[in-house]
C-alpha cells in the first residue's frame, strides 16, 4: 500500500502529494463512476500546485491510483515531450518515489493523457486517465446544471441530436471535430474530452479502464472495460472518423514513419508547404523501428 | 364518442396557503389573492371532461386562471391538488401521479402545446426544421432523411414556406412563428392539443387564417383540443363547449352557443354584452 | 299517423338579467308534437317566443320550464332539457339540424366546404360530401362561380341558401327552421319550398317559423299558435 509516509525524495510531502483522505475520496468517486458508466460523479477537487486547466483533474486521479510499482506514461496531444507532459511527469516522479515513468505505451500500467488515446490498443492491465476541461456535453444546449442533471437522468439528449441535425443542414455533415458526444452503456452521454473523432471508437469495448477527471468542474466519470460507447449519430448519417485524404483522394501517410493508419497532425514546413506526422509520438517511433528491422532483414 | 381527459378538482395555489384562502378568494371575494396569507389561488376545484376530437374553450379575463389549467395539464406547473386522467386508446394515465420521466414521455409523444409567446414553444436559436426535429428526436426517430421529410411535410401543412425550413424562427413574423409552433406540436400526431391564447396579439387577418388552420387540423386529425382565450370570437369559431372562469373558479359551463346567447351568470352576461 | 319524434310539454323560457335585476319572459307554457315526415309550424305575433322554442330545443337556450321529449334513431326517448352537453352535441351531429338566419363560418372556407361540413363531421369522404353539396347548391341556383369562395362576402339571399343547403345536406331526422325563406326572392323561395317538401317526403320531421303566412299554409301539417308570455309580475306569482 502507499499509505506510508515517504521522505526519501527530500520533500515533506505525502506519497502522491495528496493526503490519504483526499485519495480515498477520489477513489470512492472512481468506484461510483465505474458502477454507473458515463455518470458524472462530483468530488472535492483539491488545490494542486498548478493552475486549474493544466490537468489538475487528471493528476488527482493519477495520484490517487498510483502505487509504488506503477509504470506511468504522461502524454499531451499524443506527445510525451511537450512542456505540459514533461512537467506533469516530473511532478509525479518527485512526489511518488519508487514509481517509474516511461514513454512506451506497451510498458506502462497507468497513462495520463490530454486530448489523445494512444494508437496502440490498451490492455486489461492498463488504466487511461484523460484530462477534461468541460465534462458536461449538455452545457451547449442547457445552461442550468439542475435541468442538465434531470436531462441526464432521463437520458433526454434530443437537443444534442438537434445540434447534429443543424450541422447536417448547414454543412452537409456533422462537423464536430473533437469532444464528440458519446453514449455510454446505452444511457449517459459523455463529453469524451477533446479527443479527436479518430479516438472515439477506441472507447467502445476497451480492454482498459478509461477514467475522466475534470479538476475545475470537479467531476469524475468512467468508461469501464468492455463497455458499449456509441457516438451520437443518425441511422442514415452514421458517425465517421477523419479520413486524412489528399486532393487525389489518397490516404495521407506520416512523413516520418510512413504510417497510413494513425491520426495525423498537420505541420507547416519552413517553405510554407504542409506536412503530416503521427500525432502519437510513441506509435511513430514504434513504426520507425519496425520499418528499420524489416529493412535490416536479409532478403 | 370516447372520453380522452377527465379533470377533477384541479387546484393551484401559489404561496403558503392558509385555512381562509378558499373563502377569501374567488368571484364573490373579487380577488384571487388571499388577504390573510398573501397566497394566490390561481385555480380551485376545476373539473371537466374532454371527448375525442372535441374542442373545449376555457375563457376568462387575465387572472382568471385559465392558462394555469393547461399549464398544469401539460406539466409546466405542478397542481396543488386535483386529479386528471388521460385516456389513450386502451390505456389510461393518472397524470399527476406519474414520475417526471413518464410525464415527459406523455408531453413529447401524446400531448402538444401552442403557447401565446412563441418563445416558450420554440427554440429561437435553431432552425424551424430543427425545432420540429427536436420533437421527433424525442420520440426516437433517428433517421435524418425521414426527420427532414416529416418536418417539411408539417411545415407545408401549416403553410410555412418550405424555403424557410432552415431559417431561424426569430426572423419570422408572429403569425408564421405560431404556424411553426403548431407544426412542432403536431409532429408526433398527438391526440390532445393545448392552445394558450394562440392568436392574441396577431393581426386580424393573420388570426383568421390561424383559426382556419386549427379547425382544418381538428377535422383532419380528430385532435381533441383545449383552447384558452379571452377572445369571444375565437371561442365562437373554434369551440363546441366552453368553461367560463373568474378569479380561479369555474363560474359557468355549457355549449358555446348557449353561453354566448343565454349566459346564466352575471359575470358571463357582462362579458358577452361587452363584446357584442 | 306517423310516430311523434318530438313532444314539447309546458316549455317555458325567461331570461334573468342580473345587471338590471330583471326577469324577461320569452316563452310560456308551450306544448306541441312534431312527427316524422311532417312539418309543424309555429305562428304568433312578434314577441310570442317562437325562436325561443327552437333555441330551447337545440340547447342554444337553457329552458326554464317543461320537458322536451325526443325519440332518437335507436328509439330511445330523451328529455333534451336534462340531456348532457355531450349528448346534445352528438344529436346535433347526427340527428338534429338547425337553419338560423345567421351564418357563422370560417373566413377562409370555400362555400362548398361550408355546406359539406355536416357530412365531413359524420366521416363521409370529402369527394362524396362535396358532390352532394354541389347538387344542393345547384338546386338552389347559387351561381357556380361562388362555390369556391367564402360566403363571408355574399348577399343576404346567397348566404341564406348556403345556410339552408348546410342544414339540409345531412338529412337530419329533426330539422329546425327559423324563417328560412325570409331573404329570398320569390323564385328562389319557391325552389327552397320544393326542397323542404322533398325532405318531408323522405321522412324528416320539421319545426319551422315562416315569415309569410302563405308559406305556412302550403307546408305545415300542423300549426301551433303561440301567445306572448304573461308579464313578469304574473310570472313571478306563478313561480312563487
Amino acid at each position: 500500500m502507499n499509505a506510508m509516509s515517504h521522505n526519501q525524495a527530500g520533500n515533506a510531502y505525502n506519497f502522491g502529494f495528496l493526503d490519504e483522505y483526499a485519495k480515498k475520496e477520489v477513489r470512492r468517486a472512481i468506484l461510483k463512476a465505474i458502477a454507473i458508466p458515463g455518470y458524472q460523479v462530483p468530488y472535492a477537487s483539491r488545490e494542486m500546485p498548478m493552475g486549474r486547466g493544466f490537468g489538475t483533474g487528471g493528476l488527482q486521479l493519477t495520484l490517487s491510483l498510483i502505487g509504488p510499482n506503477e509504470v506511468v506514461k504522461v502524454i499531451d496531444q499524443g506527445s510525451d515531450d511537450s512542456v505540459n507532459a514533461v512537467n506533469l511527469r516530473r511532478f509525479i516522479e518527485m512526489t511518488c518515489p519508487g514509481v517509474s515513468t516511461t514513454t512506451a505505451t506497451a510498458e506502462c500500467t497507468l497513462i495520463q493523457s490530454r486530448h489523445r488515446i494512444p494508437e496502440l490498443p490498451l490492455t486489461a492491465r492498463q488504466i487511461l486517465v484523460l484530462q477534461v476541461p468541460y465534462p458536461d456535453p449538455l452545457v451547449v444546449v442547457e445552461p442550468s446544471e439542475d435541468k442538465r442533471k434531470t436531462m441526464h437522468g432521463e437520458a433526454d439528449y434530443s437537443r444534442l441530436l438537434v445540434k447534429l441535425y443543424e450541422d447536417i443542414v448547414k454543412f452537409g455533415e456533422i462537423t464536430i471535430s473533437h469532444r464528440y458526444p458519446t453514449r455510454i452503456n446505452g444511457h449517459y452521454v459523455i463529453d469524451p474530452s477533446p479527443i479527436p473523432r479518430w479516438d472515439v471508437p477506441k472507447l467502445n469495448d476497451s480492454a482498459a479502464l478509461i477514467l475522466f477527471g475534470a479538476g475545475r468542474e470537479k467531476k469524475i466519470y468512467a468508461v469501464p472495460p468492455h463497455t458499449k460507447a456509441e457516438p451520437l449519430a443518425f441511422s442514415d448519417v452514421p458517425f465517421r472518423v477523419e479520413d486524412f485524404r489528399d486532393e487525389q483522394g489518397r490516404r495521407r501517410a506520416c512523413a516520418r514513419c510512413g504510417c497510413v493508419d494513425s491520426f495525423l497532425d498537420e505541420f507547416v514546413t519552413d517553405s510554407g508547404s504542409k506536412t503530416y506526422q503521427c500525432s502519437d509520438s510513441d506509435w511513430c517511433d514504434m513504426q520507425l523501428s519496425k520499418a528499420r528491422q524489416t529493412q535490416g532483414e536479409p532478403a | 364518442m370516447n372520453k380522452i381527459l377527465e379533470v377533477r378538482g384541479l387546484s393551484k395555489i401559489y404561496g403558503p396557503g392558509c385555512p381562509q384562502c378558499l373563502e377569501s378568494t374567488g368571484p364573490e371575494a373579487d380577488t384571487n389573492l388571499c388577504p390573510h396569507c398573501g397566497s394566490v389561488v390561481a385555480i380551485h376545484d376545476v373539473s371537466f371532461d374532454l371527448f375525442e376530437g372535441e374542442i373545449l374553450g376555457v375563457m376568462g379575463e387575465s387572472g382568471s386562471g385559465k392558462s394555469t389549467v393547461v399549464k398544469t395539464l401539460y406539466f409546466d406547473q405542478a397542481p396543488s391538488s386535483g386529479e386528471a386522467i388521460f385516456f389513450d386508446n386502451d390505456r389510461q394515465y393518472d397524470l399527476f401521479s406519474l414520475n417526471a420521466a413518464q410525464q415527459r414521455w406523455l408531453r413529447n409523444h401524446r400531448f402538444g402545446m401552442v403557447y401565446q409567446n412563441p418563445n416558450l414553444g420554440l427554440n429561437f436559436n435553431i432552425s424551424a426544421g430543427g425545432n420540429i426535429a427536436e420533437r421527433l428526436l424525442m420520440s426516437d426517430l433517428m433517421d435524418y432523411g425521414a426527420i427532414r421529410e416529416r418536418a417539411k411535410a408539417l411545415l407545408a401543412r401549416t403553410e410555412v414556406l418550405l424555403s424557410r425550413v432552415d431559417d431561424l424562427p426569430k426572423h419570422f413574423s408572429g403569425g408564421m412563428q405560431q404556424r411553426v409552433q403548431i407544426a412542432k406540436a403536431l409532429a408526433t400526431q398527438p391526440p390532445l392539443l393545448f392552445l394558450d391564447e394562440v392568436t392574441t396579439g396577431l393581426d386580424l387577418s393573420v388570426q383568421a387564417r390561424i383559426l382556419d388552420l386549427i379547425l382544418e387540423i381538428q377535422q383532419e386529425l380528430k385532435t381533441a383540443m383545449v383552447v384558452v382565450t379571452h377572445d369571444l370570437g375565437v371561442i365562437r369559431l373554434l369551440t363546441g363547449r366552453a368553461i367560463v372562469m373568474k378569479y380561479g373558479r369555474v363560474i359557468e359551463t355549457g355549449l358555446t352557443d348557449q353561453i354566448l346567447e343565454d349566459p346564466q351568470h352575471a359575470y358571463t352576461q357582462r362579458l358577452v354584452a361587452s363584446a357584442l | 299517423m306517423n310516430p311523434p319524434i318530438l313532444q314539447v310539454e309546458g316549455y317555458g323560457k325567461h331570461f334573468q338579467l342580473h345587471e338590471q335585476n330583471k326577469l324577461i319572459p320569452s316563452s310560456h307554457n308551450v306544448s306541441f308534437t312534431v312527427r316524422a315526415g311532417e312539418l309543424t309550424a309555429l305562428i304568433g305575433p312578434t314577441g310570442a317566443g317562437k325562436s325561443s322554442v327552437l333555441k330551447g330545443i337545440y340547447r342554444t337556450y337553457l329552458p326554464s320550464a317543461g320537458r322536451i321529449l325526443y325519440r332518437d334513431a335507436m328509439g330511445h326517448e330523451l328529455d333534451l332539457v336534462l340531456a348532457s352537453e355531450h349528448q346534445i352535441l352528438e344529436l346535433r351531429r347526427r340527428e338534429i339540424g338547425f337553419v338560423t338566419q345567421f351564418l357563422h363560418c370560417l373566413p377562409r372556407q370555400a362555400t362548398l366546404d361550408v355546406v359539406a361540413q355536416p357530412l365531413f363531421a359524420l366521416g363521409v369522404s370529402r369527394d362524396v360530401a362535396r358532390q352532394r353539396a354541389a347538387e344542393l347548391l345547384s338546386a338552389m341556383k347559387l351561381p357556380e362561380r361562388l362555390w369556391s369562395v367564402s360566403p363571408a362576402t355574399f348577399s343576404g339571399g346567397e348566404r341564406q341558401r348556403v345556410n339552408l343547403a348546410r342544414g339540409f345536406i345531412a338529412k337530419p331526422r329533426l330539422l329546425l327552421l327559423d324563417e328560412p325563406t325570409a331573404s329570398l326572392d320569390p323564385a328562389t323561395a319557391e325552389r327552397v319550398i320544393g326542397l323542404i317538401e322533398g325532405l318531408k317526403a323522405e321522412g324528416t320531421a320539421m319545426l319551422a317559423i315562416f315569415h309569410h303566412p302563405e308559406t305556412t299554409r302550403r307546408l305545415a301539417d300542423q300549426v301551433v299558435e303561440l301567445a306572448p308570455p304573461p308579464a313578469v309580475e304574473e310570472l313571478l306569482e306563478e313561480i312563487a
